[in-house]
């Protein structure tokens, strides 16, 4: 009888040092992963889901990456082996989600192939493909939206009064998703800024502007659209354009709960120290 | 001499899926593309890891058709090679531990595995469990984040890093850790596949009369609990967590234990 109170005490023991563990290693590995997800500095492939989602999605498999490579049009014209593609898998010592595929414009820009390679291999869901499709079902690359380049007009040798139309030449949606915009130039009198222009809603993110600029670190550069891209949000809204118009319907009124003063303005008037 | 047939065997397997997935990526090879977590066989037929798998869907994301059927027939293959059949021939660090465990037998360093008292070995479907439920916690694969089986693979595609590092301390535990550490006592994918080597059909089967208890199996296997019907009795190695590397077979001087297929119509 002792005996096996003796044993159930130890089992009791034993269980709980093992679910104490558990929730201790739970803590630990939950917190680990927790960080190491977090990298906002990453550009994804076309067609890549919302930064939280794909980051859950993504099942590592690198065959974005394998097809990015191996696409017809990476092929070294000497060798005929495929050069390095645009798509690399975070490794250890990148700082990035472990296993998941990124691109750094200035190594190789997305080259936005017009078949997408990467996008239809993905087996997750974490690309998708109907967001890179037209109405018609057909891929279109134009719609990808990795991210947005960005100036920095400081380092820009073009605001300086520099004729540079490098990022220009290199967009492949040139004068759509960069535009040049003239300005006078005042110092000289006689000559005109040309200033590039990055229009939000047909930039892609392909980084290939990134790539092309001549400055020593690039004054356009691209970032994901969670970092460079502001919300005006409900309240703000275009009154002379009527669609936009609809989105005040979504604005909620701020409510406030505490009881005013009736008091408080007029003797704000009253008091005589206005300033 | 000692039969290294399914040594051998094991290792060509291990070795020639590492080169068909590095040349799916170097050379753009349409036979084994991907990696472990999910491939495409042939450029065809999709195969993903079930828990790999079943972590996202912990995650509560609505996964890709093609993962879900590739994690399907994964795991019936791996019911008819035998559950743990992925350690043994397929996965990379198998020959990382494999070799500590090799030097550690070298080196003398111990000639039995220390029973520890908070490392058992059921420690790893603790950690399988655990795995899902901080998928679910933190909404990301919570076991793909560390794992060494695909830093170790996807180093070899796609080049290491830091990564590297990872495998190293693999080696340095299983060698002057825990015998048998990383693979018989924490990893949660293999216990997932111990799960499905429960039932599966290609099993050890040992003939008592022919065994002279020599108990060589039983200092090779790396999962030595499973033969506990060594000299005993003649029935199968039934238990999930054998690998069925075969490195017993190997290693029998009496042919007392062979490969045979499970048979459920006998009962």
């Amino acid at each position: 009888m002792a005996n096996s109170n003796n044993n159930r005490r130890k089992f009791m023991a034993t269980t709980l040092q093992s679910v104490g563990l558990t929730a201790l290693g739970g803590l630990l590995w939950s917190g680990y992963t927790d960080e190491v997800k977090a990298s906002p500095l990453i550009l994804r492939p076309p067609g890549a889901i919302k930064e939280d989602d794909f980051t859950t999605a993504c099942i590592k498999c690198g065959l974005c990456a394998e097809a990015c490579q191996n696409r017809e049009t990476n092929l070294d014209k000497e060798t005929g082996l495929p050069k390095a593609g645009t798509l690399k898998m975070a490794k250890g010592g990148d700082h990035k989600l472990i296993g998941t595929p990124y691109f750094i414009p200035t190594e190789v820009p997305c080259y936005m192939c017009e078949d997408i390679p990467c996008v239809p291999v993905c087996p997750s869901g974490a690309l998708d493909q109907l967001s890179v499709s037209n109405n018609k079902g057909e891929l279109d690359i134009n719609k990808a939206s990795m991210g947005l380049a960005v100036v920095h007009k400081e380092s820009c040798i073009a605001y300086w009064g520099i004729q540079c139309d490098a990022c220009y030449r290199a967009c492949p949606l040139l004068g759509d998703a960069i535009t040049i915009e003239m300005h006078r130039n005042d110092r000289t009198g006689k000559h005109t800024f040309m200033l590039p222009i990055v229009h939000d809603n047909v930039c892609t993110g392909c980084g290939l502007c990134e790539q092309a600029c001549v400055t020593e670190k690039p004054a356009i550069f691209v970032l994901p659209n969670d970092v460079s891209k502001g919300v005006a949000g409900d309240h703000y809204v275009k009154g002379w354009d009527q669609k936009d118009q609809e989105r005040v319907q979504n604005a909620k009124a701020i409510e406030t709960t505490t009881e005013r003063s009736s008091q408080s303005s007029s003797d704000y008037l009253n008091s005589g120290d206005l300033y | 001499m000692k039969n290294i047939k399914y040594l051998l065997l094991r290792r060509v397997t291990q070795i020639g899926l590492l080169v068909l997935y590095f040349g799916a990526n170097a050379y753009g090879w349409n036979i084994l593309a991907g990696t472990f977590g999910s491939s495409l066989l042939f450029g065809t037929i999709p195969l993903a890891d079930p828990y790999t798998t079943l972590q996202v869907l912990a995650t509560g994301f609505v996964l890709g058709a093609d993962v879900l059927l590739g994690a399907l027939i994964i795991a019936f293959f791996y019911f008819i090679v035998g559950g743990r059949a992925f350690c043994s021939w397929v996965c990379p660090i198998n020959m990382v531990t494999d070799f500590a465990n090799w030097l550690r037998r070298k080196l003398k360093l111990d000639k039995n595995e220390i029973n520890y008292r908070f490392l058992k070995r059921n420690a790893r479907y603790w950690i399988m469990v655990l795995g899902l439920i901080v998928s679910a916690v933190v909404g990301i694969s919570a076991f793909e984040v560390l794992s060494p089986i695909t830093i170790m693979q996807r180093g070899i595609i796609f080049g290491f890093g830091s990564g590297i590092a990872v495998v190293l301390a693999i080696f340095l535990f299983d060698l002057f850790g825990v015998k048998n550490g990383w693979c018989g006592h924490l990893c949660p994918l293999g216990a997932s596949y111990s799960l499905l080597g429960k039932a599966s059909l290609i099993r050890v089967d040992h003939d008592h009369e022919a065994c002279t208890n020599c108990m060589e199996c039983k200092i090779v296997c790396p999962e030595n609990h499973v033969l506990h019907m060594v000299n005993k009795e003649s029935i199968m190695v039934t238990d999930g967590e054998c690998t069925n590397c075969g490195r017993c077979i190997d290693v029998c001087g009496d042919d007392a234990l062979k490969f045979s297929i499970r048979n459920y119509l006998k009962k």
